[in-house]
């Protein structure tokens, strides 16, 4: 057996079932992994007392024959995530302090099939962000490092912790949110399965905000197998979140047969751009290959407000965000700058509470929904969204899966595109389409670039249909057969 | 169309006058969470997480508090918009948790509807209403618990309200006030809102602009939170006559926002609303559009009870009562369920009588509601049977009535225990005409001399033989027929 | 549609951020760049398109009208920076 720390969840539950080691044991190894790691800054909260006390709980269970279908699997939570008496903070100033009295209902549904809290994963400043450097508890630094150089890289955002912490080997998997590619972005980064359920499908309660129309629960793991076993469990109908859809959630894992003769995989002209790096055209390329070879059907179509997405996406996510922000005032909870005046204590309390992104995505949300300007901006975002949504619609007449780039290059150094948001913003061209449209995305990693950097494909799936997508995502992992591993994970490092 | 004018030194002003009115509705929780609405508690004590808008919490819509703005739309004549959208209207304020209230905009749930009020000149007058729609309530701010802080208590956030829109049609501080008395008597008639002013579970915003007669509109300002019919008519008498008086001496009304301070009867500006908003309005991403089933909206409307024009006219039809009688008669519906047991199987109008005369007066003085009235129904009716039946003279039924509503007893019983039957056997009441003739030789010759009107002192004298308890009309007639025999 | 230094500032007072007059030329240039960029969307013909809230397309539930957890008054306040006698304290407002 390999090191405890190198297991799949799969291999995990394998490992406990044969009583090859304990639930304990599996949390010790990642908690030493996860304490030799910190120069990864992968963790704003550690919860290793608590991680092993579920330990051994999960280990009484499986004693019992009642253990979960995660059963002392150690996960990291990303810090958007409320868990109860633990600090959850979105990883911003304005929440300091911040201790739940409530446990959101993904990680109440984590917990209730004996998973594993080892800590609140770093992420950006309430999710804005790609490459996990606008967290008030510092950047996160990409376990993997480009062939001959040793430049700390990003780990992509808004998850980068959470998948720092799975490509370092210091969780087995993790949960990340995404609203316009915060799962999807980082796993290709971090060499990762990401996937962001369709929109409904994992409850929002309790999960900090961002942008309400767009945000969703996903884990990110290391293998298409883990992806579907941790969506299993992370999805539910929720009746206290209105845009929870009741919908009955299938056997995910059950569905990966990795056979694709016949699916009908879509390639969108328009996600061809201009000067996107040769190397992720020919991955691209290579992934259209697998799928043919196989016996897949590749159909060529064309979604024809693809390049409007981000546009559309920079107008109702941050209108969003500035009014599910507004709560961070300093009278409840949090941060407060004192002052003998009140609209002085909540200018203070915000400015100082808020980073430079996330005061700019909430001024640009102001502005777009003021009077005189809502309908030029925000309305005809909404209306943009309407076509955006059809585009796929149409495109689910002639196709299954729609397969796509993950992200227009590898992962970057920290520093880079950093005094330019919206070179900042094209990160996630990719991926926000899909979440404009509410639909389910998976990225998977498919090659490495020049310079050695995992790649990610991404699948987008109809809605609901998440058990398919993963079905041609286990193929692509297969065909891929991506095995290399960062430089800076733990274990049994090359 | 009302003829209320302000005389300023440049000839007569009108006054143009619209309403919002908050009307709490009647749920046992709040519209987007689990907590109570009980008012009264502990503060920060009927709170939930969602309330106190904590990270990550979510509204879900509670079906009660649709249910009873669509009855109440349906009562108010109103338009049901099968699609309404919930809108957030954002602004920063420390009772306002989330930085936005969850409120309806552009599509409301109630399109529009209107209302008839009746005027003391016995004109009556239709209010347009604009629109209804369904939003949550803020928390509390208490500003005099210490001279440097504000104390803010969450209980009433997120307590569902309805705030029902009226057409600027309001034309004098008395059609405010009967509009208003008139929106409340509706929702308490349907049972959505108890009408408690002063809990504040109804609340008027006035609208009040001047112009002379025939002019276009002119700049209004609004009173908020004015939480009585009184305050609503005071304030706007005291508001038209202050921009009246800006007007005529040449200065312009500054649109705004201002309070009405009871104890010195004036209004003025609300500092904290100094700012101009730009609310930002756009649809709740957490709340998805409503979509109501007509078939469901057609069955409450086929649920509703009578409404309380159509109890007027049917009492004006059914039991003969005058516009005035059968208009405060439905005021209540407790008032209306009351006369209907008293009227019942009688003499309507002895009814109405008995309902708007002692036992109004009666309940005035003790300052009671007629939910608490000591006399019930049921009993003033054995009373007015009494008085139809003559065993009772209306003088004797008065004073008892006082007893049956300072002692709770029956009018049968107060008559058994004093002895005081309506004497109107012919053979005694002869016997006490014959004793009063036999005493008063001198006023019968007085009589038989012309001086007719003396009757008057004859029967009272009978009256008086009898400790009142002789029928009057028998006494009177027994009398004459003596005298003048 | 250059957002100014003015707009800047009232945009600023309405989300209830500080904002230091030396950085307003700053944020004015960023928010201005972002606006130029999304300006794009003004190419695309949106006439007689139904504008989209959400991709979710049900009917929203309705809760049932009981009475559930209140949550304690200690949770309630547990977070808050200045709470006092069960209330929240903010500074003195005035009406
Ligand atoms: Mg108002
Ligand atoms: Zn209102």
């Amino acid at each position: 057996m390999s090191a405890l720390t190198d297991l799949t969840i799969a291999g995990a539950r394998a490992a406990l079932e044969k009583r090859e080691c304990s639930a304990r044991e599996l949390a010790e190894a990642h908690i030493a992994a996860a304490e030799a790691a910190r120069h990864l800054n992968a963790f704003v909260a550690e919860t290793f007392d608590l991680a092993l006390g579920q330990a051994d709980a999960s280990d009484k269970r499986l004693a019992a024959g009642e253990g979960g279908l995660l059963e002392g699997m150690p996960l990291a939570i990303k810090d958007l995530y409320c868990t109860k008496g633990v600090h959850s903070a979105a990883c911003s100033h304005i929440l300091d302090g911040f201790k739940p009295p409530y446990e959101s209902t993904v990680t109440a549904n984590l917990w209730r099939e004996g998973a594993v809290m080892l800590g609140k994963a770093n992420m950006d400043e309430f999710a804005m962000g790609s490459a996990n450097v606008t967290s008030y508890y510092g950047n996160v630094i990409n376990p993997w490092q480009r062939e001959g150089d040793n430049k700390p890289l990003v780990p992509g955002g808004s998850s980068g912790g959470s998948a720092a912490a799975v490509a370092a080997r210091i969780a087995l998997a993790a949960t990340g949110t995404d609203t316009g590619g915060s799962i999807r972005q980082p796993a290709a980064f971090c060499g990762l399965v990401g996937l962001k359920p369709t929109y409904g499908r994992c409850s929002r309660w309790g999960i900090i905000a961002f942008a309400s129309s767009l945000d969703q629960a996903g884990p990110l793991t290391r293998s298409v197998e883990d992806a579907a076993l941790m969506l299993q469990v992370m999805a539910s109908y929720d009746a206290k979140d209105s845009t929870s859809v009741d919908v009955p959630v299938p056997d995910y894992a059950a569905a990966l047969s990795g056979e694709v003769k016949g699916l009908r995989v879509g390639v969108p002209a328009e996600y061809r751009l201009d000067g996107m790096p040769e190397e992720i055209e020919a991955l691209w390329r290579q992934g259209i290959d697998w799928y043919r070879d196989a016996g897949a059907e590749i159909v060529d179509i064309s979604l024809p407000h693809t390049k409007y997405s981000l546009p559309t996406y920079y107008i109702v996510a941050p209108a969003e965000c500035s009014s599910n922000l507004a709560r961070y005032d300093g009278v409840r909870y949090g941060l407060r700058e004192e002052d003998s005046d009140l609209t002085q204590m909540y200018e203070r309390t915000r400015a100082k509470g808020f980073g430079a992104e996330v005061q700019r995505r909430i001024m640009i949300g102001t502005y777009v929904l003021s009077a005189g300007y809502y309908d030029a901006y925000y309305l005809k975002a909404q209306k943009l969204r309407t076509l955006i949504a059809r585009d796929f619609q149409q495109a689910w007449e002639k196709v299954d899966v729609v397969l796509t780039p993950t992200a227009p290059s590898a992962a970057f150094a920290i520093g880079e595109k950093m005094d330019d948001p919206i070179a900042m913003y094209l990160n996630d061209v990719f991926t926000v389409p899909a979440s404009m449209a509410g639909l389910p995305g998976i990225s998977v990693p498919a090659g490495l670039s020049a310079e050695g950097l995992p790649l990610g494909l991404q699948l987008i799936g109809q809605p609901f249909d998440e058990a398919r997508m993963l079905n041609a995502a286990r193929f692509m992992e297969i065909a891929a057969d991506f095995t290399a591993r960062p430089a800076g994970a733990s274990g049994g490092a090359a | 169309m009302s003829d209320y004018r302000i005389e300023g030194q440049t000839g007569d002003w009108e006054v143009v006058i619209g309403l919002e009115i908050h009307a709490q509705v009647i749920s046992n929780a709040k519209l987007f969470s689990s907590a109570p609405t009980a008012f009264g508690a502990a503060a920060n004590t009927q709170v939930s997480l969602v309330d106190a808008a904590m990270p990550g919490m979510l509204p879900v819509i509670n079906g009660e508090c649709v249910r009873q703005a669509v009855r109440t739309g349906l009562a108010l004549g109103a338009e049901i918009n099968l699609y309404s959208v919930f809108d957030r209207k954002n602004y920063f304020y420390p009772d306002l948790p989330p930085g936005y209230q969850i409120s309806q905009f552009s599509q409301p749930i109630v399109g529009a509807g209107k209302v008839e009020i009746d005027l003391e000149s016995g004109e009556t007058v239709e209010i347009g209403v604009t629109r209804l729609h369904l939003e949550m309530d803020a928390g509390k701010s208490i500003h005099d618990m210490r001279p440097d802080a504000t104390f803010v208590d969450l209980n009433r956030s997120g307590v569902a309200l309805m705030e029902i829109v009226s057409e600027p049609d309001i034309r004098s501080p008395e059609e405010a006030g009967a509009y208003v008395r008139k929106i409340r008597s509706i929702v308490r008639y349907i049972g959505s809102c108890d009408g408690n002013m002063e809990e504040g579970s109804l609340r008027c915003d006035v609208n009040v602009s001047v112009r002379k007669p025939g002019e276009p509109l002119g700049t209004r300002c609004e009173i908020k939170n004015v939480n009585s019919v009184r305050f609503v008519m005071k304030a706007l008498e005291y508001e038209s006559e202050r921009q009246v008086e800006i007007l005529e001496d040449g200065g312009e009304i500054a649109q705004e926002p201002r309070l009405f301070d009871a104890n010195q009867g004036v209004t003025r500006p609300m500092r904290s609303k100094e700012e101009a908003h730009d609310y930002r309005y756009f649809p709740d991403p957490d709340l998805l559009p409503l979509k109501l089933d007509a078939d469901w909206v057609e069955e409450l409307r086929v649920a509703l009870p009578e409404l309380p024009d159509a109890k007027k006219h049917r009492f004006m039809d059914e039991f003969g009562l005058g516009a005035d009688d059968a208009g405060v008669l439905i005021s209540e519906k407790e008032t209306a369920e009351y006369f209907e047991q008293v009227a019942a199987g009688r003499d309507a109008k002895l009814a109405a009588n008995w309902v708007t005369g002692e036992l109004f007066g009666a309940l005035n003085t003790a300052g009671l509601e007629i939910s608490a009235s000591p006399v019930s129904a049921e009993k003033l009716g054995g009373l007015v049977d009494r008085v139809a039946d003559k065993t009772l003279s209306r003088r004797i039924a008065k004073e008892v009535f006082e007893i049956m509503f300072e002692s709770g007893q029956d009018a049968d019983a107060i008559i058994e225990e004093r002895g005081l039957k309506q004497v109107s056997d012919s053979g005694a009441i002869d016997a006490v005409v014959d004793q009063i003739i036999a005493d008063n030789p001198n006023k019968v010759a007085e009589y038989k001399g012309g001086k007719d009107k003396l009757i008057g002192w004859f029967v009272g004298q009978m009256m008086k033989a009898s400790q009142g308890k002789a029928n009057p009309q028998m006494a009177n007639e027994a009398m004459k027929k003596k005298l003048d025999g | 549609m250059a957002i100014d230094k003015a707009t800047v500032l009232r945009i600023a007072k309405l989300a209830r951020i500080e904002v230091a007059d030396e950085a307003t030329d700053g944020l004015a240039d960023e928010l201005n760049a972002i606006m130029a960029w999304v300006e794009q969307l003004s190419e695309v013909d949106t006439e007689g398109v139904e504008p989209m809230t959400s991709v979710v397309d049900i009917t929203p539930p309705l809760r049932s009208d009981t009475v559930e957890a209140v949550a304690p008054r200690d949770d309630i306040l547990a977070n808050a920076p200045n709470a006092e006698d069960g209330f929240f304290v903010v500074p003195k407002v005035v009406e």
